[in-house]
Order: C-alpha cells, then structure tokens, then sequence
C-alpha cells in the first residue's frame, strides 16, 4: 500500500486497493459528497458491483444478501444516512451477520449547515444503540489502516462495523 | 457503467419553477432538498414556503400534512427525482387518501445535484409517472417542453388533486442562493402564515 | 393462538388525544394498538392514515402542525429504527411530536427477531433527542399520554410514550 503522501494521493485512492485486496465485491451506496471519490473508483472498477440505492437501509441489507450469498461488501453513507438504517440493523445482529459500512460524516466538525447537526451528533449513539461496533478516524493518513481493521472485526469475527470518517477530513459542507 | 449524468431536455430547472410559482396565489409550496430549495427561494422568499432542507424522503408527507389542515388551499410539492425516491412509499399514501389540494411537481433532472451530478434511477429507466398512477393517483403527466407545461400549469392549481407531474428538465444546475437554512424560523413563520399561531 | 392482549386502555387514551385536539392519527398496523386505530379510524373527527413505513408519519405530523393541526403517530418499537432520520427533521425545526409506542423485544418476547430493536428503542430515541415517558402499568398509561401530549403540544418538544410490553399483554402461540 502507497505510504507516499504526495500532494496527488487521497486516501480514496489506497482504500479502493485494500477492497480489491480484501475481495469486496459489492458496494452499496448512495451518492455523498464526503465519499465522491471513493465512490467513483468503485464504480470505475469492474469487477466491484456498485449499486445506487434509493435509501441507505436498502444498502443494509443488501449486505445481508451479500454475505448470505457469500461475497463480501461494502455499505457507504453519509452520516444522515444512519437514522434510516437502525431498523434494518436489527438483522445483523440478530443472525450474526457481518456487516462493514464506512460512514461520512456531517455536522461534526465546521458545519456550515445547521440541518445536518442533529443527526450528525446522534450518529455514533444512534450506531452503538443498534449494536454496531464504531470505529471513529479524523486524519486522511490513518483511514485505510481503520477500514482494514474494521474489515477482519467484521469479516473474520462475524460483526457489524462502522468506519466513521470524520468532517475534518472529508471538508464536507465546511465551506466559507 | 455511465454515471453522470447528461439529459437533453430542454426546460430549465429554474426557470420551470419560477414560471410555476408565478401563478401561485395563495398556495403554501413544500420544497424538497437541493436544487429544489435554490429554485424556489430564488422566485422570492415567500413565508408561505417550507424549504425541507436537510432530509431526504419527506416532502410529501409534509405536503399531505399541511394540507389536511388547510383545506380551503392548494399545497405544492415542488422536489427532485431523488428525494422522492427516497419516500416512494408516500406515493401509495397519497393514492389511496386523494387529498383534493395537494400537486406534486417532480423537477427531474435524473442526477442528484447536490452531491455531484450523479445519475439517478429516473435516468435510467425508472417512470415516475407510471409509479404514480399505479399508485392509485390518476391525474398525473409528464412534461417536456414549454407548450406542455404551459397546458399542465392550470391543473397544478385548480385541478381537484391530488396531481403528480414530472417536469424533465436538463442538467444545467442553477446557483445556489442564500436560502434561509433556519428550520426553526422558516417553520415558525410558515406555521404563523397558515393560522395565524407561531406555537 | 391465542391473544390475551390486554386493552383497558385504548379508550381512555383516544379520549385524552381528542381532548388534545389531535386530529390526525398516523400508524402502521400493529396488534398492540389494534383498538385505538379502530376507534381513530371510526371517528369522524379525526384523520386516521394508514403508513407505509413509521418515517412517513413524522414527516405527516411535522406538516400537521405546520399546517394547524395535531397529531400522534401510533408505532411498534420496531418502527423506531425506520425513524431516526425523519427525527433530525423535526429535532432541527423544533416541530413537536407526539408518538405512542408499543414494546416488543422486552417482556415474554417469543419472536427474537424482536429483540435488537426493542432494546435498543429507548437509547436511540434519546440520541435523536426525543423525551421518553415510560408506562408500563395498564393503570398508567392514559395519565401519561396526557402528560406527554401537555409537553408536545404546550411545550413544543419531540415526546414518545413507550407502552410496555407487560401491559400491552402477552401473545401466547401454544394455544
């Protein structure tokens, strides 16, 4: 994996490459500025299935299919996109069923835009209450070594994760 | 796999809706997320407007809402493709209810504008027309061009509802307006506008 | 099977909504609220509709009162976990909101499917930042819908009622 911090990198770039290495097969998502570039690589990439979802608890469980199917996927959010999840999250742990999600964050840090804090700040209760397990990172450099090790919490110890990517790396809705 | 998305419709979003808004009267007029907010602020900031800023999913089931309460006036929803999608369900509310006040205008420029220009499902086959009248809401139409949505304008006002219309419209984002973002003033003087309470 | 659904309650409950002024009543099917839909939908007073998932009604009460009008949503603890989005919506804008909710999950659940959401119901509806009242005696359950619906309607603050499962009354499969 690139250690090479270079004015050109992001870190989009060397998580794209430990799902390719890891066998993810299938990404979830719905469309988010915090995850745009991640997104467009997944896309880009042909042999990932990258699915457009209408509302994030589609995407969950789609996941379930996933791993019920056996395949590996992956569920991308924004942090809004977690309230409409907590239901469809009662599958995953009721059946034991992995489950690895990388969420955007909104309304953290330098939020410009006052509708997106409430949910923003209910996330991470709103995640532990259903039981995923969250793992919190705020610096670009640090956010493949989390989503790796989410990864075999999820994968390998049959858990639902979430990676949460904090405002302060993602700039997003931090404007003026 | 084509992502972004690029329609060759020729209505413009903004200049559809501030036509729209034009005849408006006394309506109260529910804005989806978006573009939707920036088009409607745009025509002028009206307190009879409920800019829904933050949520996806929820416009017409605020609409419906409002205008159970308000039933001598006409509610417009005036949202976005993808906002919709993510409240499908309200369609079958709204079949089924019939509230008489209550059109909803689909600006769909099949991408979701606020996060990039990403093609959404309308792009790529999906007919909200059709799910509408499935749904149970038979007044509703698609428009693509001025003459039709010179036609169609009249029945968003006084057709007995509830009316579902999808205006195709190009890519072209407008710019983005200063809005008001306050939810709690915006609801507050909307509340105030329609009773005459603010609590 | 037989239901042994206890419900001394619903009656009472209607009562204290209309004396509330609530006029629209949003549910999603559920067999603990079974009797208080029927009464919402057999009056003429009232709007009872009928949701395809529990975010609908929030987004309907949000318009409700924008538009003059109260309102309760009527839903299951499971319900909760489809709402929460829907909820910064109204957390933002101070809309008040009125939900009753039935519990599952917690008492004599026989359906373990139940059971993630009904407890974690109470900590999610907190992190949104909905009040939580609590009734779980049949004997109650009215005095604090009351209380809830003084604080949502006068005081203009998101306010659940979580109904215990213990008095909403057990469904036993065996017989």
């Amino acid at each position: 994996m690139a250690k090479n911090f270079s004015k050109d990198w992001h870190w989009s770039q060397d998580v794209h490459r430990l799902f390719k290495k890891i066998k993810i097969k299938q990404v979830a998502y719905v469309p988010d500025n915090g995850l745009a570039k991640l997104i467009d690589l997944c896309i880009a990439n042909s042999s990932i299935r990258s699915v457009v979802l209408t509302s994030e608890e589609e995407g969950v469980a789609q996941m379930a299919g996933a791993w019920l199917g056996g395949q590996r996927g992956v569920l991308l959010t924004q942090s809004g996109g977690v309230g409409n999840c907590i239901n469809m999250l009662s599958m995953m742990q009721e059946c034991r069923i992995p489950l690895l999600a990388i969420v955007s964050m909104r309304g953290e840090w330098g939020e410009t835009f006052p509708w997106q804090v409430p949910m923003g700040q209910s996330t991470i209760p709103a995640l532990e209450a259903a039981k995923v397990i969250v793992h919190q990172i705020d610096i670009a450099e640090g956010v493949t070594e989390t989503v790796s090790a989410a990864a075999k919490l999820a994968f390998d110890s049959n858990r639902a994760v979430a990676v949460v990517v904090s405002q302060r790396i993602t700039q997003s809705g931090v404007r003026g | 796999m084509e992502n972004k998305s690029k329609t060759g419709f020729m209505l413009e979003r903004r200049a559809v809706v501030h036509r729209i808004l034009r005849d408006r009267g006394e309506a109260a007029v529910v804005t989806g997320i978006g573009n939707a907010v920036h088009d409607v602020a745009s025509a002028g900031d009206n307190e009879k407007n409920m800019y829904l800023a933050g949520v996806m999913g929820g416009a017409v089931m605020v609409a419906f809402g409002i205008a159970l309460g308000q039933l001598e006036r006409r509610v417009l929803v005036i949202t976005g493709d993808g906002e919709l999608l993510a409240g499908i369900g309200s369609l079958a509310i709204i079949g089924v209810e019939k509230p008489k006040n209550l059109s909803i205008i689909v600006i769909d420029n099949e991408a979701y504008g606020a996060t990039g220009n990403q093609q959404t499902h309308t792009g790529r086959g999906v007919d909200l027309v059709g799910i509408a009248k499935a749904s149970g809401i038979s007044n509703a139409s698609l428009i693509t061009n001025p003459l039709e949505l010179e036609k169609g304008i009249p029945s968003f006002f006084q057709d007995p509802g509830p009316y579902f219309s999808v205006v195709k419209v190009g890519t072209k984002s407008s710019p983005r307006i200063n809005a008001p973002k306050d939810g709690t003033y915006v609801s507050r003087r909307f509340r105030a506008a329609m009773t005459g309470k603010n609590f | 099977m037989v239901q042994t659904i206890r419900d001394n309650w619903s009656s009472e409950v209607f009562y204290v909504l209309k004396e509330a002024k609530v006029k629209q009543i949003a549910y999603v099917p559920d067999a603990g609220h079974t009797n208080l839909i029927k009464k919402a939908v057999s009056d003429n007073e009232v709007r009872a509709i009928a949701l395809t998932s529990e975010q609908e009604g929030v987004a309907l009460l949000a318009g409700a009162w924008l538009g003059g009008e109260g309102g309760a949503l009527l839903m299951q603890s499971s319900g909760v976990g489809n709402v929460i989005n829907m909820l910064g919506m109204a957390n933002e804008c101070r809309f008040p909101l009125l939900m009753l909710i039935t519990m599952r999950g917690e008492w004599a659940e026989f359906n373990p499917w139940q059971v993630p959401m009904g407890q974690a119901t109470e900590n999610v509806l907190s992190a949104i930042g909905v009040i939580v009242h609590r009734a779980n005696d049949t004997s109650k359950i009215s005095e604090t819908v009351k209380a809830a619906a003084n604080l949502a309607f006068e005081a203009g603050r998101m306010v659940a009622v979580l109904i215990g499962q213990r008095a909403v009354g057990v469904k036993d499969w065996s017989k």
